[in-house]
Protein backbone atom coordinates (compact mmCIF):
# COMPACT_ATOMS: atom_id res chain seq x y z
CA UNK A 1 0.00 0.00 0.00
CA UNK A 2 1.41 3.33 -0.94
CA UNK A 3 2.18 5.43 2.10
CA UNK A 4 3.97 8.36 0.59
CA UNK A 5 3.33 11.44 -1.51
CA UNK A 6 5.96 13.11 -3.58
CA UNK A 7 7.64 15.79 -1.51
CA UNK A 8 6.94 14.34 1.92
CA UNK A 9 9.68 12.51 3.73
CA UNK A 10 8.92 8.81 3.68
CA UNK A 11 10.51 5.56 4.53
CA UNK A 12 12.02 3.17 2.10
CA UNK A 13 9.46 0.43 1.93
CA UNK A 14 10.05 -2.95 0.41
CA UNK A 15 8.99 -1.84 -3.04
CA UNK A 16 11.44 1.08 -3.00
CA UNK A 17 14.31 -1.11 -1.96
CA UNK A 18 13.43 -3.71 -4.56
CA UNK A 19 13.39 -1.05 -7.26
CA UNK A 20 16.60 0.64 -6.22
CA UNK A 21 18.64 -2.42 -5.41
CA UNK A 22 19.70 -3.54 -8.90
CA UNK A 23 21.06 -0.16 -9.98
CA UNK A 24 22.54 0.57 -6.58
CA UNK A 25 24.32 -2.76 -6.48
CA UNK A 26 25.46 -2.24 -10.03
CA UNK A 27 27.09 1.10 -9.31
CA UNK A 28 28.66 -0.28 -6.13
CA UNK A 29 30.03 -3.43 -7.72
CA UNK A 30 31.04 -2.05 -11.11
CA UNK A 31 32.13 1.45 -10.15
CA UNK A 32 32.93 1.87 -6.47
CA UNK A 33 34.55 -1.53 -5.96
CA UNK A 34 36.96 -1.30 -8.95
CA UNK A 35 37.84 2.21 -7.81
CA UNK A 36 38.65 1.01 -4.31
CA UNK A 37 40.39 -2.05 -5.68
CA UNK A 38 42.52 0.21 -7.87
CA UNK A 39 43.54 2.30 -4.88
CA UNK A 40 44.32 -0.86 -2.91
CA UNK A 41 46.32 -2.24 -5.81
CA UNK A 42 48.28 0.95 -6.22
CA UNK A 43 49.77 0.61 -2.75
CA UNK A 44 50.62 -3.07 -3.20
CA UNK A 45 53.28 -2.93 -5.90
CA UNK A 46 54.28 -5.92 -7.95
CA UNK A 47 57.78 -6.08 -6.58
CA UNK A 48 57.05 -5.48 -2.91
CA UNK A 49 55.19 -7.46 -0.30
CA UNK A 50 52.36 -5.67 1.42
CA UNK A 51 51.70 -1.99 1.75
CA UNK A 52 54.14 0.28 0.00
CA UNK A 53 54.08 3.67 -1.66
CA UNK A 54 56.77 2.54 -4.07
CA UNK A 55 54.56 3.09 -7.13
CA UNK A 56 53.86 6.68 -6.21
CA UNK A 57 57.48 7.34 -5.40
CA UNK A 58 58.49 5.72 -8.68
CA UNK A 59 56.11 7.97 -10.57
CA UNK A 60 57.37 11.18 -9.06
CA UNK A 61 61.03 10.27 -9.37
CA UNK A 62 60.91 9.03 -12.95
CA UNK A 63 61.20 12.06 -15.16
CA UNK A 64 59.54 10.30 -18.10
CA UNK A 65 56.52 9.77 -15.89
CA UNK A 66 56.11 12.88 -13.80
CA UNK A 67 56.71 15.00 -16.87
CA UNK A 68 53.29 13.81 -18.02
CA UNK A 69 51.60 15.86 -15.30
CA UNK A 70 53.14 19.04 -16.62
CA UNK A 71 52.32 18.07 -20.20
CA UNK A 72 48.74 17.33 -19.30
CA UNK A 73 48.37 20.63 -17.48
CA UNK A 74 49.91 22.44 -20.42
CA UNK A 75 47.24 20.88 -22.62
CA UNK A 76 44.29 21.05 -20.26
CA UNK A 77 44.59 24.57 -18.86
CA UNK A 78 44.97 26.56 -22.11
CA UNK A 79 42.31 24.44 -23.73
CA UNK A 80 39.90 25.02 -20.86
CA UNK A 81 40.52 28.77 -20.84
CA UNK A 82 40.06 29.00 -24.60
CA UNK A 83 36.95 26.86 -24.70
CA UNK A 84 35.24 28.64 -21.83
CA UNK A 85 36.24 32.12 -22.97
CA UNK A 86 35.05 31.58 -26.54
CA UNK A 87 31.90 29.80 -25.35
CA UNK A 88 31.12 32.65 -22.97
CA UNK A 89 31.72 35.23 -25.66
CA UNK A 90 29.31 33.60 -28.04
CA UNK A 91 26.76 32.35 -25.56
CA UNK A 92 26.53 35.82 -24.04
CA UNK A 93 26.02 37.52 -27.38
CA UNK A 94 23.48 34.94 -28.45
CA UNK A 95 21.52 34.99 -25.26
CA UNK A 96 18.51 36.69 -26.80
CA UNK A 97 18.11 33.93 -29.31
CA UNK A 98 19.95 33.46 -32.54
CA UNK A 99 18.94 33.16 -36.13
CA UNK A 100 18.63 29.54 -37.19
CA UNK A 101 19.15 28.42 -33.63
CA UNK A 102 17.78 24.93 -34.12
CA UNK A 103 20.04 24.30 -37.10
CA UNK A 104 23.12 25.59 -35.41
CA UNK A 105 22.57 23.64 -32.21
CA UNK A 106 21.90 20.49 -34.22
CA UNK A 107 25.14 20.89 -36.13
CA UNK A 108 27.00 21.57 -32.91
CA UNK A 109 25.78 18.29 -31.44
CA UNK A 110 27.59 16.46 -34.25
CA UNK A 111 31.14 16.65 -32.85
CA UNK A 112 29.91 15.50 -29.48
CA UNK A 113 28.10 12.47 -30.84
CA UNK A 114 30.53 11.47 -33.56
CA UNK A 115 33.25 11.16 -31.01
CA UNK A 116 36.94 11.72 -30.80
CA UNK A 117 38.13 8.94 -33.10
CA UNK A 118 36.21 10.12 -36.12
CA UNK A 119 37.06 13.77 -35.51
CA UNK A 120 40.72 12.92 -35.16
CA UNK A 121 40.74 10.96 -38.40
CA UNK A 122 39.05 13.84 -40.13
CA UNK A 123 41.45 16.41 -38.70
CA UNK A 124 44.39 14.27 -39.82
CA UNK A 125 43.05 14.42 -43.33
CA UNK A 126 41.65 17.95 -43.51
CA UNK A 127 44.46 19.72 -41.67
CA UNK A 128 47.20 17.39 -42.84
CA UNK A 129 50.07 18.41 -45.03
CA UNK A 130 48.15 17.66 -48.19
CA UNK A 131 44.69 18.29 -46.83
CA UNK A 132 42.17 20.85 -48.03
CA UNK A 133 43.16 23.46 -45.45
CA UNK A 134 46.79 23.59 -46.49
CA UNK A 135 45.87 23.25 -50.15
CA UNK A 136 43.68 26.32 -49.77
CA UNK A 137 46.37 28.30 -47.99
CA UNK A 138 49.05 27.38 -50.51
CA UNK A 139 46.82 27.60 -53.54
CA UNK A 140 45.52 31.05 -52.71
CA UNK A 141 49.06 32.27 -52.15
CA UNK A 142 48.58 33.08 -48.47
CA UNK A 143 51.45 30.86 -47.42
CA UNK A 144 54.60 29.45 -48.96
CA UNK A 145 54.98 26.39 -46.78
CA UNK A 146 52.22 24.15 -45.47
CA UNK A 147 51.32 24.59 -41.83
CA UNK A 148 52.18 21.58 -39.67
CA UNK A 149 48.98 21.15 -37.73
CA UNK A 150 48.90 17.44 -37.01
CA UNK A 151 51.02 15.06 -34.96
CA UNK A 152 51.88 17.85 -32.63
CA UNK A 153 50.57 19.97 -29.77
CA UNK A 154 48.44 22.07 -32.11
CA UNK A 155 46.64 19.05 -33.47
CA UNK A 156 45.68 17.92 -29.99
CA UNK A 157 44.43 21.38 -29.08
CA UNK A 158 42.42 21.55 -32.27
CA UNK A 159 40.75 18.26 -31.58
CA UNK A 160 40.00 19.07 -27.95
CA UNK A 161 38.58 22.46 -28.85
CA UNK A 162 36.34 20.97 -31.52
CA UNK A 163 34.91 18.43 -29.12
CA UNK A 164 34.46 20.65 -26.11
CA UNK A 165 33.45 23.99 -27.55
CA UNK A 166 29.98 22.74 -28.67
CA UNK A 167 29.42 21.11 -25.31
CA UNK A 168 30.51 24.15 -23.29
CA UNK A 169 28.76 26.60 -25.61
CA UNK A 170 25.41 24.80 -25.43
CA UNK A 171 25.73 24.52 -21.68
CA UNK A 172 26.49 28.21 -21.16
CA UNK A 173 23.89 29.29 -23.70
CA UNK A 174 21.21 27.45 -21.77
CA UNK A 175 22.41 28.94 -18.52
CA UNK A 176 22.70 32.52 -19.68
CA UNK A 177 19.41 32.42 -21.55
CA UNK A 178 17.76 31.48 -18.30
CA UNK A 179 18.75 34.68 -16.57
CA UNK A 180 15.79 37.01 -16.32
CA UNK A 181 16.17 39.58 -19.11
CA UNK A 182 14.39 42.21 -17.06
CA UNK A 183 17.44 42.48 -14.82
CA UNK A 184 19.52 43.48 -17.77
CA UNK A 185 16.83 45.74 -19.14
CA UNK A 186 16.55 47.56 -15.83
CA UNK A 187 20.27 48.18 -15.82
CA UNK A 188 20.13 49.56 -19.34
CA UNK A 189 17.17 51.75 -18.47
CA UNK A 190 19.10 53.17 -15.57
CA UNK A 191 21.81 54.26 -17.97
CA UNK A 192 24.43 51.53 -17.97
CA UNK A 193 26.16 50.84 -21.25
CA UNK A 194 26.47 47.23 -22.48
CA UNK A 195 29.98 46.80 -21.15
CA UNK A 196 29.01 47.98 -17.64
CA UNK A 197 25.97 45.74 -17.78
CA UNK A 198 28.15 42.77 -18.59
CA UNK A 199 30.80 43.56 -16.05
CA UNK A 200 28.72 44.54 -13.06
CA UNK A 201 25.33 42.94 -13.59
CA UNK A 202 25.56 39.86 -15.78
CA UNK A 203 28.98 38.52 -14.92
CA UNK A 204 28.22 38.04 -11.23
CA UNK A 205 25.03 36.24 -12.22
CA UNK A 206 26.83 34.05 -14.73
CA UNK A 207 29.76 33.33 -12.39
CA UNK A 208 28.46 30.07 -10.85
CA UNK A 209 27.64 28.59 -14.23
CA UNK A 210 30.96 29.77 -15.54
CA UNK A 211 32.83 28.14 -12.67
CA UNK A 212 30.96 24.91 -13.28
CA UNK A 213 31.70 25.00 -16.98
CA UNK A 214 35.35 25.67 -16.25
CA UNK A 215 35.54 22.73 -13.86
CA UNK A 216 33.74 20.36 -16.23
CA UNK A 217 35.88 21.22 -19.23
CA UNK A 218 39.03 20.99 -17.13
CA UNK A 219 38.10 17.55 -15.83
CA UNK A 220 37.39 16.33 -19.34
CA UNK A 221 40.55 17.84 -20.81
CA UNK A 222 42.77 16.48 -18.09
CA UNK A 223 41.91 12.92 -19.02
CA UNK A 224 42.58 13.34 -22.70
CA UNK A 225 43.77 10.13 -24.24
CA UNK A 226 42.68 9.40 -27.78
CA UNK A 227 43.32 12.93 -29.05
CA UNK A 228 46.84 12.93 -27.66
CA UNK A 229 47.58 9.60 -29.32
CA UNK A 230 46.05 10.20 -32.71
CA UNK A 231 46.93 13.83 -33.25
CA UNK A 232 49.94 14.36 -31.04
CA UNK A 233 53.18 12.66 -30.21
CA UNK A 234 52.20 10.02 -27.68
CA UNK A 235 55.78 9.07 -26.93
CA UNK A 236 57.00 12.59 -26.51
CA UNK A 237 55.59 16.06 -26.51
CA UNK A 238 51.98 15.13 -25.86
CA UNK A 239 52.37 12.15 -23.58
CA UNK A 240 49.50 12.84 -21.22
CA UNK A 241 49.04 11.19 -17.86
CA UNK A 242 46.24 9.03 -19.25
CA UNK A 243 48.64 7.64 -21.84
CA UNK A 244 51.16 6.92 -19.08
CA UNK A 245 48.54 5.01 -17.11
CA UNK A 246 47.44 3.07 -20.17
CA UNK A 247 51.02 2.21 -21.10
CA UNK A 248 51.72 0.80 -17.65
CA UNK A 249 48.58 -1.32 -17.74
CA UNK A 250 48.61 -2.69 -21.25
CA UNK A 251 52.18 -2.43 -22.42
CA UNK A 252 54.15 -3.07 -19.26
CA UNK A 253 51.39 -5.13 -17.63
CA UNK A 254 52.17 -3.48 -14.31
CA UNK A 255 48.63 -3.09 -13.04
CA UNK A 256 49.52 -1.70 -9.59
CA UNK A 257 51.67 1.02 -11.11
CA UNK A 258 48.97 1.82 -13.67
CA UNK A 259 46.42 2.05 -10.89
CA UNK A 260 48.69 4.44 -9.02
CA UNK A 261 48.93 6.68 -12.07
CA UNK A 262 45.16 6.54 -12.49
CA UNK A 263 44.77 7.56 -8.84
CA UNK A 264 47.13 10.48 -9.32
CA UNK A 265 45.20 11.54 -12.40
CA UNK A 266 41.97 11.19 -10.47
CA UNK A 267 43.26 13.38 -7.65
CA UNK A 268 43.89 16.26 -10.02
CA UNK A 269 40.44 15.86 -11.46
CA UNK A 270 39.08 15.69 -7.92
CA UNK A 271 40.01 19.33 -7.47
CA UNK A 272 37.69 20.16 -10.33
CA UNK A 273 35.12 17.73 -9.01
CA UNK A 274 35.00 19.51 -5.66
CA UNK A 275 34.15 22.77 -7.38
CA UNK A 276 31.24 21.06 -9.07
CA UNK A 277 29.97 19.33 -5.94
CA UNK A 278 30.04 22.60 -4.06
CA UNK A 279 27.99 24.18 -6.82
CA UNK A 280 25.89 21.05 -7.22
CA UNK A 281 22.60 22.59 -6.34
CA UNK A 282 22.83 24.66 -9.50
CA UNK A 283 22.98 21.65 -11.72
CA UNK A 284 20.09 19.98 -13.44
CA UNK A 285 20.65 16.49 -14.70
CA UNK A 286 19.13 16.79 -18.09
CA UNK A 287 19.81 14.27 -20.83
CA UNK A 288 23.55 14.16 -21.09
CA UNK A 289 25.40 13.54 -24.24
CA UNK A 290 28.99 12.92 -25.06
CA UNK A 291 29.59 11.04 -21.88
CA UNK A 292 33.32 11.02 -21.49
CA UNK A 293 34.51 11.28 -25.08
CA UNK A 294 37.44 13.50 -25.82
CA UNK B 1 27.32 50.15 -34.70
CA UNK B 2 29.60 48.21 -32.42
CA UNK B 3 26.75 45.87 -31.70
CA UNK B 4 26.44 45.15 -35.40
CA UNK B 5 30.17 44.44 -35.63
CA UNK B 6 29.96 42.00 -32.76
CA UNK B 7 27.01 40.28 -34.32
CA UNK B 8 28.82 39.96 -37.61
CA UNK B 9 31.97 38.63 -35.96
CA UNK B 10 29.93 36.01 -34.16
CA UNK B 11 28.24 34.78 -37.27
CA UNK B 12 31.57 34.66 -39.07
CA UNK B 13 33.03 32.53 -36.32
CA UNK B 14 30.04 30.21 -36.13
CA UNK B 15 30.13 29.92 -39.91
CA UNK B 16 33.85 29.20 -39.75
CA UNK B 17 33.37 26.56 -37.12
CA UNK B 18 30.61 24.86 -39.07
CA UNK B 19 32.62 24.98 -42.30
CA UNK B 20 35.54 23.53 -40.39
CA UNK B 21 33.37 20.70 -39.14
CA UNK B 22 31.84 20.04 -42.55
CA UNK B 23 35.28 20.12 -44.09
CA UNK B 24 36.61 17.55 -41.70
CA UNK B 25 33.66 15.23 -42.14
CA UNK B 26 33.49 15.53 -45.91
CA UNK B 27 37.23 15.03 -46.25
CA UNK B 28 36.76 11.62 -44.67
CA UNK B 29 33.87 10.89 -47.01
CA UNK B 30 35.66 11.94 -50.17
CA UNK B 31 38.76 9.99 -49.19
CA UNK B 32 36.68 6.86 -48.66
CA UNK B 33 35.49 7.02 -52.25
CA UNK B 34 38.82 8.00 -53.81
CA UNK B 35 40.84 5.61 -55.88
CA UNK B 36 44.04 7.48 -55.15
CA UNK B 37 44.23 10.99 -53.76
CA UNK B 38 47.29 13.01 -53.03
CA UNK B 39 47.64 16.75 -53.05
CA UNK B 40 44.79 17.66 -55.36
CA UNK B 41 41.55 19.31 -54.31
CA UNK B 42 39.58 16.32 -55.49
CA UNK B 43 40.59 12.76 -56.30
CA UNK B 44 41.01 11.99 -59.99
CA UNK B 45 38.79 8.93 -59.92
CA UNK B 46 36.28 7.51 -57.52
CA UNK B 47 35.63 3.95 -56.49
CA UNK B 48 33.81 1.89 -53.95
CA UNK B 49 36.45 -0.79 -53.75
CA UNK B 50 37.79 0.47 -50.44
CA UNK B 51 34.51 -0.38 -48.75
CA UNK B 52 34.79 -3.95 -49.91
CA UNK B 53 38.45 -3.98 -48.90
CA UNK B 54 37.66 -2.64 -45.44
CA UNK B 55 34.79 -5.07 -45.03
CA UNK B 56 36.95 -8.11 -45.64
CA UNK B 57 40.33 -6.94 -44.34
CA UNK B 58 39.03 -5.51 -41.09
CA UNK B 59 36.50 -8.28 -40.49
CA UNK B 60 33.74 -5.71 -40.34
CA UNK B 61 30.93 -8.22 -40.45
CA UNK B 62 32.03 -9.56 -37.11
CA UNK B 63 32.78 -6.13 -35.68
CA UNK B 64 29.41 -4.76 -36.71
CA UNK B 65 27.66 -7.79 -35.30
CA UNK B 66 29.43 -7.38 -31.99
CA UNK B 67 28.69 -3.66 -31.91
CA UNK B 68 24.98 -4.11 -32.56
CA UNK B 69 24.72 -6.95 -30.08
CA UNK B 70 26.49 -4.96 -27.37
CA UNK B 71 24.45 -1.83 -28.07
CA UNK B 72 21.08 -3.57 -27.92
CA UNK B 73 22.00 -5.57 -24.83
CA UNK B 74 23.21 -2.47 -23.04
CA UNK B 75 20.01 -0.59 -23.87
CA UNK B 76 17.80 -3.44 -22.71
CA UNK B 77 19.63 -4.07 -19.44
CA UNK B 78 20.08 -0.38 -18.69
CA UNK B 79 16.40 0.38 -19.11
CA UNK B 80 15.50 -2.70 -17.12
CA UNK B 81 17.41 -1.68 -14.03
CA UNK B 82 17.13 2.06 -14.54
CA UNK B 83 13.36 2.27 -14.90
CA UNK B 84 12.43 1.11 -11.37
CA UNK B 85 15.21 3.17 -9.82
CA UNK B 86 14.07 6.31 -11.62
CA UNK B 87 10.51 5.64 -10.49
CA UNK B 88 11.44 5.48 -6.83
CA UNK B 89 13.86 8.41 -7.02
CA UNK B 90 11.23 10.56 -8.67
CA UNK B 91 8.42 9.65 -6.31
CA UNK B 92 9.95 9.17 -2.91
CA UNK B 93 12.01 11.24 -0.54
CA UNK B 94 14.25 9.69 2.02
CA UNK B 95 17.18 10.70 4.13
CA UNK B 96 19.95 9.36 1.91
CA UNK B 97 18.45 10.48 -1.35
CA UNK B 98 20.96 13.30 -2.07
CA UNK B 99 23.84 10.94 -1.36
CA UNK B 100 22.35 8.31 -3.64
CA UNK B 101 21.84 10.84 -6.41
CA UNK B 102 25.44 11.97 -6.08
CA UNK B 103 26.60 8.35 -6.19
CA UNK B 104 24.66 7.82 -9.40
CA UNK B 105 26.04 11.03 -10.82
CA UNK B 106 29.69 10.10 -10.30
CA UNK B 107 30.11 7.68 -13.24
CA UNK B 108 28.81 10.38 -15.56
CA UNK B 109 30.96 13.10 -14.07
CA UNK B 110 34.25 11.32 -13.56
CA UNK B 111 35.99 10.83 -16.92
CA UNK B 112 35.93 7.32 -18.24
CA UNK B 113 39.68 7.08 -18.43
CA UNK B 114 40.04 7.61 -14.67
CA UNK B 115 37.75 4.81 -13.57
CA UNK B 116 38.20 2.76 -16.72
CA UNK B 117 41.71 1.67 -15.86
CA UNK B 118 40.82 0.30 -12.41
CA UNK B 119 37.71 -1.23 -13.96
CA UNK B 120 39.72 -2.95 -16.66
CA UNK B 121 42.23 -4.12 -14.06
CA UNK B 122 39.45 -5.63 -11.96
CA UNK B 123 37.88 -7.32 -14.96
CA UNK B 124 41.12 -8.86 -16.11
CA UNK B 125 41.83 -10.05 -12.61
CA UNK B 126 38.48 -11.83 -12.46
CA UNK B 127 39.09 -13.36 -15.84
CA UNK B 128 36.35 -11.68 -17.82
CA UNK B 129 38.54 -8.99 -19.33
CA UNK B 130 38.53 -8.83 -23.11
CA UNK B 131 35.18 -10.52 -23.56
CA UNK B 132 31.93 -9.18 -24.96
CA UNK B 133 30.43 -9.51 -21.48
CA UNK B 134 33.14 -7.25 -20.14
CA UNK B 135 32.39 -4.57 -22.70
CA UNK B 136 28.67 -4.75 -21.98
CA UNK B 137 29.24 -4.48 -18.23
CA UNK B 138 31.75 -1.67 -18.60
CA UNK B 139 29.65 0.48 -20.92
CA UNK B 140 26.66 0.08 -18.64
CA UNK B 141 28.50 1.83 -15.80
CA UNK B 142 27.91 5.36 -17.09
CA UNK B 143 24.76 4.38 -18.97
CA UNK B 144 22.66 3.24 -16.01
CA UNK B 145 22.93 6.63 -14.23
CA UNK B 146 22.36 8.36 -17.54
CA UNK B 147 19.14 6.45 -18.11
CA UNK B 148 18.01 7.14 -14.55
CA UNK B 149 18.57 10.87 -14.86
CA UNK B 150 16.77 10.97 -18.20
CA UNK B 151 13.80 8.99 -16.90
CA UNK B 152 13.32 10.85 -13.63
CA UNK B 153 11.73 13.99 -15.12
CA UNK B 154 9.28 11.84 -17.03
CA UNK B 155 8.10 10.20 -13.83
CA UNK B 156 7.87 13.55 -12.13
CA UNK B 157 5.57 14.70 -14.88
CA UNK B 158 3.25 11.72 -14.44
CA UNK B 159 0.87 12.56 -11.68
CA UNK B 160 0.71 10.08 -8.85
CA UNK B 161 -3.01 10.68 -8.62
CA UNK B 162 -3.42 8.58 -11.72
CA UNK B 163 -1.93 5.65 -9.88
CA UNK B 164 -4.03 6.29 -6.78
CA UNK B 165 -7.16 6.57 -8.85
CA UNK B 166 -6.43 3.27 -10.51
CA UNK B 167 -5.67 1.64 -7.17
CA UNK B 168 -8.95 2.95 -5.82
CA UNK B 169 -10.71 1.41 -8.78
CA UNK B 170 -9.24 -1.94 -7.79
CA UNK B 171 -6.25 -2.22 -10.07
CA UNK B 172 -3.40 -4.38 -8.83
CA UNK B 173 0.17 -3.15 -8.84
CA UNK B 174 0.91 -5.06 -11.97
CA UNK B 175 -2.09 -3.59 -13.73
CA UNK B 176 -1.11 -0.09 -12.68
CA UNK B 177 2.35 -0.68 -14.05
CA UNK B 178 1.23 -2.22 -17.30
CA UNK B 179 -1.72 0.01 -18.17
CA UNK B 180 -0.88 3.36 -16.62
CA UNK B 181 2.82 3.82 -15.89
CA UNK B 182 4.25 2.11 -18.92
CA UNK B 183 2.16 3.89 -21.60
CA UNK B 184 2.61 7.29 -19.98
CA UNK B 185 6.35 6.99 -19.60
CA UNK B 186 6.91 5.48 -23.03
CA UNK B 187 8.32 8.78 -24.40
CA UNK B 188 10.82 8.74 -21.54
CA UNK B 189 11.79 5.16 -22.27
CA UNK B 190 12.24 5.98 -25.94
CA UNK B 191 14.34 9.05 -25.15
CA UNK B 192 16.49 7.18 -22.67
CA UNK B 193 16.80 4.20 -24.96
CA UNK B 194 17.92 6.13 -27.99
CA UNK B 195 20.38 8.28 -26.06
CA UNK B 196 21.89 5.23 -24.39
CA UNK B 197 22.10 3.62 -27.82
CA UNK B 198 23.95 6.54 -29.40
CA UNK B 199 26.27 6.86 -26.42
CA UNK B 200 27.04 3.14 -26.45
CA UNK B 201 27.82 2.98 -30.16
CA UNK B 202 30.14 5.96 -29.93
CA UNK B 203 31.68 5.07 -26.58
CA UNK B 204 35.39 4.76 -26.99
CA UNK B 205 37.44 4.81 -23.84
CA UNK B 206 35.64 2.17 -21.78
CA UNK B 207 35.26 -0.18 -24.73
CA UNK B 208 38.88 0.35 -25.65
CA UNK B 209 40.16 -0.47 -22.19
CA UNK B 210 38.20 -3.66 -21.59
CA UNK B 211 37.82 -5.17 -25.03
CA UNK B 212 39.87 -7.91 -26.55
CA UNK B 213 40.35 -9.30 -30.02
CA UNK B 214 36.84 -10.55 -30.56
CA UNK B 215 34.92 -7.94 -28.66
CA UNK B 216 35.90 -4.67 -30.28
CA UNK B 217 33.17 -2.28 -31.23
CA UNK B 218 33.30 -0.32 -34.45
CA UNK B 219 34.94 2.74 -32.91
CA UNK B 220 37.63 0.72 -31.20
CA UNK B 221 38.42 -1.18 -34.38
CA UNK B 222 38.52 2.14 -36.22
CA UNK B 223 40.96 3.53 -33.69
CA UNK B 224 43.30 0.57 -34.01
CA UNK B 225 43.30 0.93 -37.76
CA UNK B 226 43.92 4.67 -37.68
CA UNK B 227 46.68 4.31 -35.17
CA UNK B 228 48.17 1.38 -37.03
CA UNK B 229 49.47 4.12 -39.28
CA UNK B 230 50.70 3.42 -42.71
CA UNK B 231 50.09 -0.29 -42.75
CA UNK B 232 46.56 0.15 -43.99
CA UNK B 233 45.75 2.42 -46.94
CA UNK B 234 44.17 5.52 -45.52
CA UNK B 235 41.23 5.24 -47.95
CA UNK B 236 40.14 1.96 -46.42
CA UNK B 237 40.35 3.43 -42.92
CA UNK B 238 38.26 6.35 -44.12
CA UNK B 239 35.79 3.90 -45.65
CA UNK B 240 35.44 2.30 -42.26
CA UNK B 241 35.06 5.73 -40.70
CA UNK B 242 32.26 6.51 -43.16
CA UNK B 243 30.45 3.35 -42.15
CA UNK B 244 30.76 4.30 -38.50
CA UNK B 245 29.65 7.83 -39.24
CA UNK B 246 26.60 6.63 -41.16
CA UNK B 247 25.57 4.46 -38.26
CA UNK B 248 25.86 7.28 -35.74
CA UNK B 249 24.15 9.79 -38.02
CA UNK B 250 21.17 7.52 -38.51
CA UNK B 251 20.86 7.04 -34.77
CA UNK B 252 21.29 10.76 -34.23
CA UNK B 253 18.54 11.61 -36.72
CA UNK B 254 16.21 9.22 -34.93
CA UNK B 255 17.24 10.66 -31.58
CA UNK B 256 16.61 14.24 -32.65
CA UNK B 257 12.99 13.38 -33.39
CA UNK B 258 12.53 12.83 -29.68
CA UNK B 259 15.08 15.07 -28.05
CA UNK B 260 16.10 18.68 -28.58
CA UNK B 261 19.82 19.21 -29.17
CA UNK B 262 20.18 21.32 -26.03
CA UNK B 263 18.75 18.49 -23.97
CA UNK B 264 21.67 16.35 -24.99
CA UNK B 265 24.12 18.39 -22.99
CA UNK B 266 24.48 19.00 -19.29
CA UNK B 267 22.05 21.69 -18.32
CA UNK B 268 23.01 24.04 -15.57
CA UNK B 269 20.18 25.23 -13.40
CA UNK B 270 19.03 28.82 -13.45
CA UNK B 271 20.15 31.09 -10.64
CA UNK B 272 17.52 31.17 -7.94
CA UNK B 273 16.13 34.52 -6.93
Amino acid sequence: MRRSKTGEPSELDLLAIFCLLPSFLYVMVMFVYPFLYGIYLSVHPLKADGFSLANYIAFFTDQYQYKTVGITFRIAVPNTIMVVAVSLLFAYNMRRGIWMERTITTILVLPISLGVVLLAQGILGFYGGKGWFNQFLLGSGLLEEPLVLTHNFIGVMLSLFMQQFPFCFLMLLGYISGIDPSIENSARTLGANPWIVFQRVMLPLIAPGLAMAFALVFILSFGTFASAIMLGQPAGATRTIAIAAYAQAFEMFDMPYASAIAVIMGLFQLAGLLVIILLRRRMVMAATMGVGKR
Amino acid sequence: MRGRMWGLAIYVFVLGFILNLLGIVSHVMVSAFAKRWFGTPFPRSLTTEWFRYAWTEFGLAQVLGVTIFIALTVVALTLLIGFPAAYILARRNFRWKPVLLLLYFLPILIPQMTYGIPLATTMFRYGIGGSVVAVILAVMVPMVPLAIFILMPFFEQTSIHLEWGAAMMGASRLQIFRRILLPLTMPGLLTAGILVLVNTVSNFELCFLVSGAGSQTLVVALFYNVFAGGVRPVYSVDAMAVMYMTMVMILLIIALRFVRPTQMVFRLDQPKR
